[in-house]
């Protein structure tokens, strides 16, 4: 059990390695930030100088390794635009961010998984094809066009204007939270019939357990295995979506902090959240790796 | 119903019972008119072949008949009172309580991130016994089970333990309520010989001691010699031939019945003893596999030392149990699997290491014959497609490819037109003569068939074994038989080698392992397998 933590440790750290090495290399090859930050007729001493402030005339290998460096004692840059450090800019964002992609975990988790449920139990009935049809339906659905959905109808129906500063969270996060939503009930549903229609299920109905016990105590267990992989899977999703939403709603959260900083190249911000994201991601997978050990003796003991 | 007097009323009483097929099913009825009774103390099995509706009685005793099968007539009565109608929620404290089941598959049949202790409490729970004395009733059971080490047992998770110990497990769990009936359905199919006479003695020694009355669904005459004080034989719902075990083994009356008997006991061909000329040669095989990453390396010996030949045109047996390492070897002779040490040689060529187009040239003439026809043929390719496309690998053209491939079909008991159709028209017995087929398309001198008939049923099983001869004086190739099923060993194979965790331990002739066995293992194989002589047995 330890090796098993420990081998997944060492493979988050690996992973983490790779993410900024790459993300240091492909920023540093799509375009050179120093012009875009020029104003658009100077000179070339100028974005020369604009270079050398930014250390980018240095070889490559002499600003990775600086950047490592950085790295490692929590140096991570500053925004070229507003010069203050990245992580504080981050920071300012995050509560948003975590506010409104949290709201969405929960909206997918609480109706998706009950929802799933619901259509697996009553199998082929017109609820498991009305809920499964809603779950595609919402699965399928763009974000942006959702979310605009919601904004033209409340503002032009009953003139409440959603978005920017002070907005309530709930609509981005139905936005958000309605994909995943779709995802999770499909994928609850289809785990659970096979669950329930494994052997050991007929021997528990054989052994004169009830119904609602077999299903909450042996059928639910296990279904939640492999749905323990898609919900730390959809965190990606959820952040990807998280971007675009934001846009939508103007919810000043670390999504539109990343457009604004790529559209202005903003090289260490952009540096800095995409290690963030890679973080998140990393981390999430770690946490389902360690939920499994929970649930799942058959890889904690062997 | 007539109420019988007490004493002699049936533990079980099955009267005229009728359950019905969906419209689109092969029959009318799953199960037509059945009648049956089984005494306290007694067991009856209830014989047939897959399909023959034994496992739906079974289920309509436990009230566990889905919506799909609906019962239409008939009754089920314990101890001469009616169950309730099927799914009642009444069911819930007679299963277990009174009617307890075991399956075919006694570790699928155990939830498996539950520790079996809690899954036993949770028996006694849900028929509302006291929490306090849980332990020691589980404790009690596992013994009479004899199952050692009860708490290791109890602590572990059902892949913790093996599947004879998993199916005393699941019937300590049908024994905790001390029911009068026990639904036995297939309990053994699942196991090894040796642990399937350890279960068959278990169920045999409860009965006993218990009193309980037993149904035993089973589709293997041997076992039924083995257990049975009565016999019911099913053939596609109806029940065709009822009686005590002894007269039905030694008189079976109907045709179906004695097919069925006659199959379960296939008797060694006398082939002629040709001087032979060595086929393939293997000398100190080892394999040893390794899995696991970085931390947690691990090695498995799972073939030692093994030597081999088998000659021109003769059949050698690979005999042992699961994990006895008898499939690696072969792996290892096919060149699927490189070995750790040791030389094959093929025609007196060297083929340890051979690689490239050379490989590709041996693989024509090595063809292989797999247990599940179900997975061995592409669902998505036409029958004469997949027989084709070996032989149109190697050169022939598509169109002599496809009429070989009708002739073939022809030949190994086909139409020829079957050829136009796709696997799942097909039943498993047919789908296995079609992996015969596609494996003699490109005239092999060496066809390997690993536990070729295990998946089917008996009477098919025989079919498909005569098939193997037949094709065999034909095409004069060489068999390599892999099997953990003696009475197959015996019936197609001319040498025989036992193997145990990766080691040869007997070789010889048919004849002589057979009558002379000379290492304990062989002997308790044999002495395990429920259908050594099974008339002499029940000769009492």
């Amino acid at each position: 059990m330890l090796t098993y933590v420990l081998s997944k440790l060492m493979r988050a750290a690996v992973t983490m390695l790779i993410t900024v090495s790459l993300v240091f290399t492909f920023i540093r090859f799509s375009g050179d930030p120093a012009a875009a930050l020029a104003p658009p007729d100077a000179p070339q001493e100028v974005i020369d100088q604009y270079a050398e402030q930014m250390g980018l005339d240095k070889p490559f290998w002499v600003q990775y390794s600086g950047y490592i460096g950085g790295l490692m004692v929590g140096e991570f840059g500053y925004s070229v635009h507003t010069g203050r450090a990245v992580e504080e800019l981050f920071l300012e964002r995050l509560p948003y961010t975590l506010q409104l992609g949290g709201c969405a975990f929960l909206i997918a988790l609480l109706f998706g998984i009950p929802l799933g449920s619901l259509a697996a139990v009553n199998r082929a009935s017109k609820l498991d094809r009305l809920v499964m049809g809603f779950s595609v339906f919402a699965f399928a659905m763009p974000n942006f066009l959702f979310g605009l959905i919601i904004i033209l109808t409340s503002a032009l129906w009953f003139q409440i204007y959603l978005g920017g500063e002070g907005a309530n969270v709930l609509f981005p996060a139905l936005t958000l939270g309605l994909a995943s939503m779709g995802g999770f009930a499909r994928f609850t549903r289809s785990s659970l019939l096979e669950i329930i229609n494994a052997p050991f299920m007929r021997a528990a109905e054989a052994r004169g357990i009830p119904f609602m016990r077999r299903l909450i105590r042996h059928a639910a267990p296990n279904a939640a295995i492999p749905l323990v992989t898609l919900v730390g899977l959809s965190i990606g999703g959820l952040i990807a979506g998280s971007v675009v939403t934001e846009q939508v709603f103007a919810w000043p959260g670390v999504g539109q902090l990343l457009i604004r900083s790529v559209a202005t190249r903003d090289l260490a911000m952009v540096q800095f959240l995409v290690l963030a994201v890679a973080f998140t991601m990393v981390l999430a997978n770690l946490l389902v790796d360690t939920l499994y050990l929970l649930i799942d003796p058959r890889i904690r003991v062997r | 119903m007539t109420k019988v007097g007490a004493r002699d009323a049936p533990t079980l009483l099955v009267s005229d019972l009728t359950v019905g097929l969906p419209p689109d099913g092969d029959r009318k009825f799953a199960v037509e008119n059945a009648s049956l009774a089984v005494m306290a103390g007694q067991t009856r099995c209830l014989v047939g072949e897959s399909g023959s509706g034994k496992s739906v009685i079974g289920n309509a005793i436990l009230g566990m008949l889905p919506d799909a099968l609906p019962q239409l007539s008939g009754s089920v009565a314990l101890h001469g009172e009616n169950l309730p109608k099927q799914r009642d929620p009444a069911f819930n404290s007679i299963r277990s309580a009174r009617i307890a089941t075991i399956f075919q598959d006694a570790s699928a049949s155990l939830n498996p991130i539950k520790r079996i202790g809690k899954q036993l409490a949770e028996i006694l729970q849900v028929h509302g016994f006291d929490a306090s004395s849980h332990k020691d009733r589980i404790r009690d059971v596992l013994a009479a089970v004899r199952l050692d080490e009860p708490d290791r047992i109890m602590r572990a998770y059902p892949h913790q333990i093996s599947g004879g110990q998993a199916q005393r497990v699941v019937i300590a769990g049908a024994l905790l309520l001390k029911p009068s009936l026990l639904i036995a359905d297939e309990p053994t199919t699942a196991l090894d010989v040796t642990t399937q006479a350890g279960i068959l003695k278990l169920i045999a020694d409860l009965k006993k001691e218990l009193g309980l009355a037993v149904l035993f669904v089973t589709h293997d005459f041997g076992v039924v010699a083995e257990i049975a004080d009565h016999v019911s034989v099913m053939k596609d719902g109806v029940i065709v031939e009822h009686g005590a075990a002894a007269d039905i083994l030694t008189s079976p009356q109907h045709a179906y019945t004695q097919k069925l008997i006659a199959a379960a006991q296939p008797s060694a061909p006398d082939k002629p003893i040709t001087a032979a000329e060595e086929l393939l040669q293997a000398q100190d095989i080892n394999l040893v596999y390794r899995s696991g990453g970085l931390l947690n390396r691990q090695r498995t010996h799972a073939v030692r030392n093994v030597s081999l030949e088998i000659a021109k045109g003769q059949t050698l047996g690979l005999v042992g149990e699961s994990g006895s390492g008898k499939s690696s070897l072969a792996r290892a002779l096919l060149r699927l699997e490189e070995t750790d040490s040791g030389t094959i040689r093929y025609n007196g060529h060297n083929i340890t290491h051979l690689a490239g187009p050379d490989l590709q040239r041996l693989r024509k003439s090595i063809q292989v014959v797999l247990q599940d026809p179900y997975s061995a043929l592409n669902p998505r390719k036409l029958v004469r497609a997949s027989i084709a496309e070996g032989p149109i690998i190697h050169g022939m053209p598509k169109k002599k490819a496809y009429a070989r491939a009708e002739e073939l079909l022809e030949l190994t008991g086909l139409s020829s037109t079957a050829g136009q159709r796709y696997p799942h028209e097909f039943s498993g017995g047919q789908r296995q003569r079609i992996c015969i087929a596609r494996a003699l398309a490109l005239e092999p001198e060496l066809l390997v068939a690993d536990e070729a008939v295990s998946a089917l049923d008996v009477s098919v099983q025989a079919q498909i074994l005569k098939l193997f001869a037949d094709m065999q004086n034909r095409f004069g190739f060489a068999m390599l038989f892999i099997t953990h099923d003696l009475r197959v060993a015996r019936a197609v194979c001319d040498d025989i080698i036992v193997m145990k965790s990766g080691e040869v331990l007997e070789r010889g002739t048919v004849t002589s392992v057979f009558t002379h066995p000379s290492h304990d293992y062989t002997k308790a194989l044999l002495a395990a397998a429920p259908t050594s002589d099974f008339l002499a047995l029940r000769g009492k």
